[in-house]
């Protein structure tokens, strides 16, 4: 009997963002697993409203009008399992990301080796690090309990130390964390997650116990010197932060009661995600990138062959933290992006302004185009942070560019919801600057987390509903590395459809061209790059291969590696106008 | 679809929590008229801690150090006092270094309390204190006009207001501050600099109500001991015209001003709370009501971000807009006989 037909039951999967609440009806149709509907509503974790369920309720109510299927009862509650009648739905599932960036302080050892441990896995969530305490810290023990006393934090990582290593060192940092436990109300009290050498943990079960709120272990994330595992403690990380949510935001336990206790952050199952598509589809030379950009945070989850890198940046979010973005980043070089003539000040009062209504959208054109450019520097500036921690066998072609990604999926409200496939496609490009051939996919309806969070109870259903279609293909995008001027030839190139038609178009450095062709249909693209220019097959070198179509179809984008916008503003806004005409609008 | 309520209220019931961030000592009683800056709670902290750690200055075993330390915890100590002896001919003493009392003691350490830190939450509002919450604070219920915020500076004050905003969107400048100005709460539009916001706090002034103000100029906002409410947002955007109304209606009479930090989370908002006698009591007003046809709104975003209109019907399904997104829409009709399609989403209901 096939595997489908055992685990045949309807799924409904619901994300909750910071600004939209996303529900996704998933069933089986001809034997396979199906993304049949989508909805979203604002969402409701915040004042007036403060209940999540509201949002949640809201987004269910509006796929019930999709699907015609009844999915609550008369109270409101989930109807599961599926019922004789049609109403209801065997699973639940969800994902979270609404709720402030936890104020996070990391302890460890080394501020290189453990401390960096920790702070990659603090990134690894919506987490803002807002001190670290390690061995070369100059501050008295006292001034640290006082520190942590005034910060008040929501979580503590705690790492450090070998498997059977060294003891005494991490006691001496556990101390302040310990005592100012001890003296911080209960309900003040942070959650800890000791992640270090694992001998410890019973000692840090007695010392910690009884003066923090919760108190989890995972296995070291570095169980020796030159060895980094932070995967275990992510798991465990994701579950301490949900149980951080449930005291912080009414409605989290309604969600885990509907779902058995299945509740994720939203980037920690897209990572999930992201680490079963590089496993199965990363390459030697690089990996599959995922990003998403949303009110709450900018994630980007890249997976290698041997690895997993998970970056959650909530200080690049759109929502609540926009004007924080400055912190990162000069007002000009969010202008940069845009096509129109405005002041620094008119863009940072739009910053401020924004982050007082993280659920609202653009309405007009010009409004529009300010996000993407604000969008634009978010993603830019979280896949430069990403970078830091991508392996080392992930060699890019050239110092200073990313390695190659094939695919890279995309999704989030500010990727999701643009306009038109060409603008999100030309965010995507001026953001994350790919290198080489890829294919660009768009998560239109933010599936990816949802489907992360449906693997650990249904391990069929992602993989047959990536295979479905779910995912909008922007297109197979050819990005050149050269050294040219503007207007100077840097590749020729040649589409021979199935059909044998021909297509053919010669790219200027500094210019965009797309040649058709349809989602679901392929062709072979050649390649024949001027004046040593790198089109992924290595400096001046040439080559054929099969590509697949998509909303945009095949796209070289010859504007360079790393992009290099003119300095004249003139100029660089007609530049920027043209790229978005020639994307088609 | 459910909507976000922005109070702009000629008359109402407001009923506000005032509660202290670590548990204290309520002073207010049940029943009891409280003026703004009545202290209705206080509570003391721990300025800073020392951690003695006896067993390493005394050479010991955590045990044996134990065994020698003197104090419990509770103990208040004064400067000097020892709390242990090591052992020998000449032994090593520990001594606390300052006034302090005893909060922990084990393994070898001893951690002490210093200093003294106090915080007096006063009322904020004036009225009836109708519930108290045991260690925390009080509910105080008032009757007036309300008109919420969207930005504050923090602080808490209370003045007559004088109206010198004759347009919503006036500028003031520190040349229209004089000190017959002095103790009141000024209604203007906009601040353009920081020498303004300094001439209102060199007079003082008790609070100052503005719609909009540069982004650039919200660290010198923060800094000024007086409240300041934003009523509309950054930049340079006119106060809306419900609030310019009711504000400058309301002119010469008494306002508290709370310009609490807005925490979207807590519900937490800036506010201008214009006491009002009233014959009967007033229903609180709703936080949340549900789309509809004549109901006033604010907008959020552009176009006319910050002003206010009529929703004359709601799109049904998804309409697209000018920027090209897809979002469930309202007809607005705008106070100067415009009309727009505004996405729900980037609407607040005025009321």
């Amino acid at each position: 009997m096939p595997a489908s037909l055992v685990q045949g039951d309807s799924l409904l999967a619901v994300d909750v963002g910071a600004a939209t609440t996303r529900a996704v009806f998933f069933d089986v149709v001809e034997g396979e697993y199906r993304f049949l509907a989508a909805s979203s509503a604002p969402s409701t974790a915040e004042a007036p409203f403060k209940d999540l369920i509201e949002g949640v309720r809201d987004a269910i109510t509006r796929l019930q009008s999709v699907t015609g299927r009844t999915l609550l009862d008369g109270n409101s509650q989930l109807i599961t399992p599926s019922q004789p009648d049609g109403s209801g739905v065997d699973a639940f599932v969800s994902t979270l990301s609404a709720g402030p960036a936890l104020k996070t302080v990391i302890i460890g050892l080394l501020s290189d080796v453990s401390l960096e441990s920790a702070r990659r896995l603090a990134e690894t969530t919506y987490a803002r690090i807002i001190d670290s305490i390690g061995l070369n810290d100059h501050r008295k023990p006292d001034q640290q309990i006082d520190t942590l006393l005034r910060l008040r934090p929501d979580m503590v990582i705690i790492t450090g130390g070998a498997d059977g290593g060294a003891s005494r060192s991490i006691h001496k940092t556990l101390e302040p964390a310990g005592l100012a436990g001890y003296l911080l109300a209960p309900e003040k009290r942070p959650a800890v997650l000791f992640a270090g050498n694992q001998k410890l943990d019973d000692e840090v079960k007695e010392m910690l116990g009884s003066v923090t709120s919760e108190l989890h272990f995972s296995p070291n994330v570095r169980p020796s010197l030159d060895t980094e595992d932070i995967e275990p403690a992510a798991r465990q990380l994701a579950d301490l932060v949900i149980g951080v949510r449930r005291r912080q935001l009414k409605g989290v336990d309604v969600l885990q009661a509907w779902s058995g206790g299945r509740v994720l952050p939203t980037a920690y199952a897209e990572g999930r995600m992201l680490r079963f598509l590089g496993q199965v589809y990363g390459g030697t030379k690089g990996g599959i990138l995922g990003v998403d950009l949303g009110a709450s945070a900018a994630v980007i989850a890249a997976g290698f062959k041997d690895k997993t890198v998970l970056g959650v940046y909530p200080q690049f979010g759109l929502g609540e933290n926009l004007p924080a973005l400055l912190q990162y980043t000069q007002l000009e070089d969010i202008l940069r992006w845009l096509p129109l003539d405005i002041s620094t000040g008119t863009l940072r009062d739009y910053l401020f302004q924004k982050s007082l209504y993280p659920a609202s959208i653009p309405a007009t054109k010009e409004d529009q185009t300010i996000a993407q450019a604000v969008s634009r520097q978010a993603l830019y500036l979280a896949m430069q942070t990403a970078r830091r921690d991508f392996p080392r066998s992930a060699r890019p072609p050239k110092a200073g560019l990313l390695p190659l990604f094939e695919p890279i999926l995309a999704g989030g409200g500010a990727l999701g919801d643009a306009p038109t496939p060409g603008q999100s496609l030309l965010l995507l490009l001026d953001a994350i600057q790919p290198v080489g051939v890829t294919t660009i996919i768009l998560d239109r309806n933010n599936l990816l987390p949802l489907l992360g969070a449906a693997a650990a109870r249904n391990s069929l259903l992602p993989v047959q509903v990536l295979d479905s279609g779910a995912f909008q293909s922007l297109g197979s995008v050819v990005s050149v590395i050269a050294s040219a001027s503007y207007g100077e030839l840097v590749v020729r190139a040649k589409l021979v459809y199935d059909n044998g038609t021909e297509a053919r178009t010669d790219v200027k450095y500094g210019s965009l061209e797309l040649i058709p062709l349809a989602t679901g249909q392929s062709a072979k693209l050649t390649l024949q790059p001027q004046r040593g220019a790198d089109v992924g097959f290595g400096p001046g070198r040439g080559g054929t291969l099969s590509v697949s179509g998509g909303a945009m179809g095949v796209v070289i984008d010859g504007r360079g590696r790393p992009l290099a916008l003119p300095e004249d503003s003139v100029r660089r806004r007609e530049l920027i106008k043209k790229w978005i005409w020639t994307i088609g609008g | 679809m459910l909507a976000a309520v922005h109070h702009i209220i000629p008359l109402t019931t407001i009923v506000r929590e005032r509660l202290l961030p670590v548990k204290g000592k309520v002073l207010a009683r049940l029943n009891q008229k409280v003026s703004p800056t009545d202290i209705v709670a206080e509570a003391a902290w721990a300025r800073e801690h020392i951690l003695l750690d006896v067993a390493r200055i005394l050479n010991l075993s955590a045990d044996a150090a134990d065994r020698l330390i003197r104090c419990k915890v509770g103990d208040r100590l004064p400067a000097g006092a020892v709390i242990a002896t090591g052992r020998g001919l000449l032994p090593k003493m520990v001594k606390v270094p300052r006034e302090t009392r005893v909060t922990a003691s084990g393994g070898g350490q001893v951690l002490l309390e210093a200093g003294e830190s106090r915080m007096e939450l006063r009322a904020g509002i004036s009225g009836i204190v109708v519930q108290i919450i045991p260690d925390r604070g009080v509910v105080i219920q008032t009757s007036g006009a309300l008109i919420q915020g969207v930005w504050g500076n923090g602080r808490v004050d209370t003045g007559v207001m004088i109206n010198l905003a004759e347009k919503p969107d006036t500028v003031l400048t520190e040349g229209r501050l004089d000190v017959s100005f002095r103790g009141s709460v000024i209604i203007a539009a906009q601040a353009r600099d920081v020498e303004t916001l300094q001439a209102a706090a060199e007079l003082p002034v008790r609070g100052l109500i503005l719609a909009s103000l540069f982004p650039s100029l919200l660290p010198a906002a923060r800094e000024m001991r007086y409240p300041i409410v934003l009523t509309d947002g950054f930049g340079s955007m006119p106060m809306n015209s419900a609030a310019y109304r009711l504000l400058t209606t309301n002119a010469k009479r008494e306002a508290t001003l709370n310009a609490e930090v807005y925490d979207r989370y807590s519900g937490a908002r800036p506010e201008v709370i214009i006491p009002l006698p009233v014959s009967s009591e007033q229903a609180s007003p709703r936080d949340v009501e549900t789309f509809a046809a004549g109901q006033t709104v604010r907008m959020r975003r552009p176009p006319m971000a910050g002003t206010i209109g009529t929703v004359l019907a709601l799109h049904p399904g998804l309409t697209t807009l000018p920027g090209g997104l897809r979002a469930v829409c309202a007809n607005i009709k705008f106070e100067n006989g415009e009309q727009a399609l505004v996405p729900l989403v980037n609407l607040e209901v005025v009321g």
